[in-house]
């Protein structure tokens, strides 16, 4: 009887060491911090397996907010940060956390809302009226609300039409506290106008009778930074590999890759690296 | 929005199409709350015996300690082990970070609270029924740990299933520790998520379907292994 269930306590002991057994130590990956755009977008799983194939080290990508993915790079928890909010960026580099940081790429962000247009800014190109019409009428507008790098971009544009959001919070500004994706499900449920990167909303796959209502705002311009994390402050950092897909990214052959990607014939993303960082 | 029909059918679908990558993550799903189930029974089964059937001063206490921890929050078990195994944090130089160890440590701190609290009520439950036979045989303490574990087996088999259950359908606290890392650290429920973010509801309900069952088959599988058992016992 005791024999039966001593095997079975050694067999899930076994199971367990397996488990637990050191990763093997000739894998060469690095972790890439990044957020929830380039991610969803599809454009990393465009992109790293020709990173991959080429260079042999593999990229893991932990895709959460612009606001988290800066803390965890800053906690030295990864060794490229991949993210949209260049003052953000900038801060880290100047804080002694990334070696430097260099433009990628942009698209821009756009406002979407229902058909039912309640604020009547469908077709507009000038944002700062188009938002000062959503607060006039009390439309609802769904805010990210995360501290992400679209968070942020919006609070810009709120505080530059010269509109108070905090004290409309809880009636018809509202704020997730989600990821992008989760916003925009909440957002459309509840016909509220949302701003979101172009990327995510071309892919987005729960648009209903939603439409782009807001676009073409040269405000709206949405900038992407890399930066290798900063091997003197955090020395588990892989500096050669990190440094290596940096460089691949910023490259010709990097920069044409983001261009080829595609979602419906639409391109998501626009390089615009310059070899010498920024 | 499809109807629950079609996403059925995409669901069986999908656990007929064979996909690589769908196996691998159920794959890896399995292998770390299994992993934490067994590691979880492995503590909390000899922890709930002892609260459950010896009294010692701070009882009460070390009860209501164990029945609170069953709610621990996944999101706050998650950040709790995201700041140990950070490489800013103690166990910063481990390197488990974004591996599935670190998913497996944080189901199991989810898990081991409830293998625990249910377990102490199963043995102090028998115990009291079984209380005048030990001290008439002058059973020993850990004998009668061992006597009281084995005979409420299957009471604790389906204690082992609630913790099992808790971990499988468990998001909050894996995504953190793990990062969601596609082939290196995704899950079903990360997955799950993931496709819910991106807006393919569809899929993601179907996703649930496939977990729902994959849980309905652990189940029959170690009711299957129980019944056996009881077949065997009496043969």
């Amino acid at each position: 009887m005791f024999r039966r269930q001593f095997l079975t306590i050694a067999a899930a002991g076994l199971i367990t060491a397996g488990l637990v057994a050191p990763l093997k130590a000739e894998e060469k990956f690095i972790v890439v911090q990044s957020t929830t755009s380039t991610q969803n977008s599809g454009l990393f799983e465009f992109m790293l397996p020709k990173f991959t194939e080429k260079t042999g080290i593999e990229v893991r990508v932990v895709a959460v907010g612009t606001g988290q993915a800066i803390k965890n790079a800053a906690n030295g928890d990864g060794d490229v940060l991949f993210v949209h909010a260049k003052p953000a960026e900038e801060k880290f580099v100047a804080d002694g956390n990334g070696v430097k940081r260099f433009d990628v790429m942009y698209n821009d962000f756009v406002i979407v809302g229902p058909p039912s247009d309640p604020a009547g800014v469908a077709g507009s190109n000038n944002v700062t009226d188009a938002l000062q019409k959503i607060a006039k009428a009390e439309a609802p507008f769904a805010s990210r609300g995360d501290d992400s790098g679209t968070h942020k971009a919006e609070l810009r544009l709120w505080k530059a039409a010269g509109i108070d959001v905090k004290g409309a919070s809880g009636g018809w500004y509202r704020e997730t506290g989600s990821g992008m994706g989760a916003t925009l499900n909440t957002g459309t449920g509840m016909g509220a106008y949302i701003m979101t990167d172009r990327a995510t909303w071309i892919s987005f796959g729960n648009k209903g009778e939603y439409k782009v209502a807001v676009e073409g705002d040269d405000k709206m311009f949405n900038q992407y930074g890399i930066i290798l994390v900063s091997k003197d402050k955090h020395p588990n950092v892989k500096a050669d590999l990190g440094q290596q897909f940096v460089d691949w990214v910023v490259s010709k052959e990097g920069q044409q890759i983001i261009a080829d990607y595609k979602i419906d014939g639409q391109q998501l993303f626009f390089p615009n690296a310059a070899p010498s960082g920024s | 929005m499809k109807d629950f029909t079609s996403i059925l059918a995409e669901a069986i679908g999908l656990i007929f199409a064979g996909d690589a990558d769908l196996i691998e993550i159920i794959a890896l799903s399995l292998k770390v709350t299994l992993s934490a189930v067994v590691i979880a029974c492995l503590i909390g089964l000899p922890l709930g015996a002892a609260v459950g059937a010896f009294r010692f001063p701070g009882r009460t206490l070390v009860t209501i300690l164990l029945n609170s921890l069953m709610g621990l929050p996944p999101v706050v078990v998650g950040l709790v082990v995201y700041l140990a195994l950070s490489n800013a944090g103690p166990l910063g130089p481990l390197q488990l970070l974004y591996t599935p160890t670190a998913m497996v440590i944080a189901q199991t701190i989810l898990v081991t609270p409830i293998v625990a609290a249910l377990t102490r009520q199963v043995i102090e439950d028998l115990d009291t029924e079984y209380s005048e036979q030990f001290r008439s045989l002058g059973v020993g303490p850990l004998e009668r740990m061992k006597a009281l574990l084995w005979d409420a087996r299957y009471s604790l088999l389906t204690v082992a299933l609630a913790g099992f259950g808790r971990a499988v359908a468990e998001v909050g606290a894996v995504i953190i520790v793990g990062g969601n890392i596609n082939h290196v650290t995704r899950v079903m429920t990360t997955t799950i998520a993931l496709e819910t973010s991106k807006g393919n509801l569809e899929l993601a309900l179907a996703l649930g379907v496939v977990l729902l069952v994959i849980a309905v088959m652990v189940n029959a599988a170690v009711m299957g292994l129980r019944a056996s058992a009881v077949r065997s016992a009496y043969a």
